[in-house]
């Protein structure tokens, strides 16, 4: 994948924020965040996950002119049947070497890692799918590594 | 504020409601600050009728964010160096999910301490939705 450039904003860290829930107002006021032990604003912990705001071709949102797989005059814009259910997010490890503030301006880059394969009795075969995706600052220091697994189900995941 | 690790022992535990009936707009607010417009979170015609779920479900991704608002709520802002999780169950409008975090273990590194926790997050029924861990700095 080609490298993406991530400017990290006040004000969508406070976006984030709000979604999660979180009022800490180390996540939206200078002022409060400089007096907090962050010394500064900084981004909640899963914050590096919004890259995919920034990475041009991420194929889970809508683009003009291009068929969409949600619903609109039908129940999905896609002519042809998707070859599974889709995927799920199975798992997500970060690893922080710093935490990361507005005014940094990021570097990403993701590399496929390991592939494997399971039965379950809940969604037939999973087929795992490992990325990791560094990424670095304006000085090229690394500052947050992240794994993400993705699972691909057989069939859609059976409610217990 | 960070934690010290000479008030800390293994097995202390910090638990937290995360949400309580989370709403459909919440999961859509998650999608627009993070970009993954994925319709299995915000369609509920798309989810119902291709997909065969019940109904749109959250996105791991806000569990981890909400389970992330509880760990930083206990071990203070910026002291993180790790925080992974598995997903385990669906989580799904109306979901009320509390968090909770258990020490599992202290360490010394080059002068610096850390705590390191696991983490289990459970919808109303009981039901684990993601299981983690998490490592942070903590004062001596």
């Amino acid at each position: 994948m080609a490298k993406i450039t991530f400017p990290v904003e006040a004000s969508h860290i406070m976006m984030f924020a709000r979604a999660i829930g979180d009022t800490n107002p180390v996540y939206y006021d200078a002022e409060a965040a400089k007096a907090s032990e962050a010394g500064r604003i900084v981004a909640p912990p899963s914050f590096a996950q919004s890259v995919a705001q920034f990475n041009p071709d991420y194929f889970l949102r809508p683009k003009p002119g291009v068929a969409w797989f949600g619903s609109g005059k039908t129940a999905t814009g896609l002519t042809e049947k998707a070859s599974s259910s889709g995927g799920l997010h199975a798992e997500q490890h970060f690893e922080f070497h710093r935490h990361i503030s507005p005014g940094d301006v990021l570097t990403v880059e993701s590399k496929p890692g390991k592939i494997w394969e399971k039965e379950s009795k809940r969604a037939g075969i999973l087929k795992f799918r490992e990325s990791v995706t560094e990424y670095r600052d304006q000085a090229g220091n690394l500052v947050i590594t992240a794994t993400s697994v993705g699972v691909t189900t057989e069939r859609p995941v059976a409610q217990s | 504020m960070a934690l010290n690790a000479s008030q800390l022992k293994v097995g202390d535990t910090h638990s937290e409601q995360i949400c309580d009936n989370l709403t459909r707009t919440q999961i859509v607010q998650y999608a627009g600050a993070s970009g993954d417009y994925n319709p299995l979170h915000t369609d509920e015609v798309y989810t119902t009728q291709v997909a065969g779920y019940p109904s749109v479900f959250a996105h791991g991704m806000l569990t981890m964010g909400m389970t992330g608002k509880a760990l930083t709520n206990y071990v203070g802002d910026g002291t993180l160096t790790k925080f992974g999780v598995r997903f385990t169950n669906q989580v799904w409008p109306g979901d009320t999910l509390t968090a909770t975090m258990t020490v599992a273990g202290m360490r010394n590194e080059g002068g610096q301490n850390f705590v390191d926790l696991t983490i289990s997050t459970v919808n109303q029924d009981g039901k684990e939705v993601m299981t983690g861990n998490a490592s942070a700095r903590v004062n001596p």
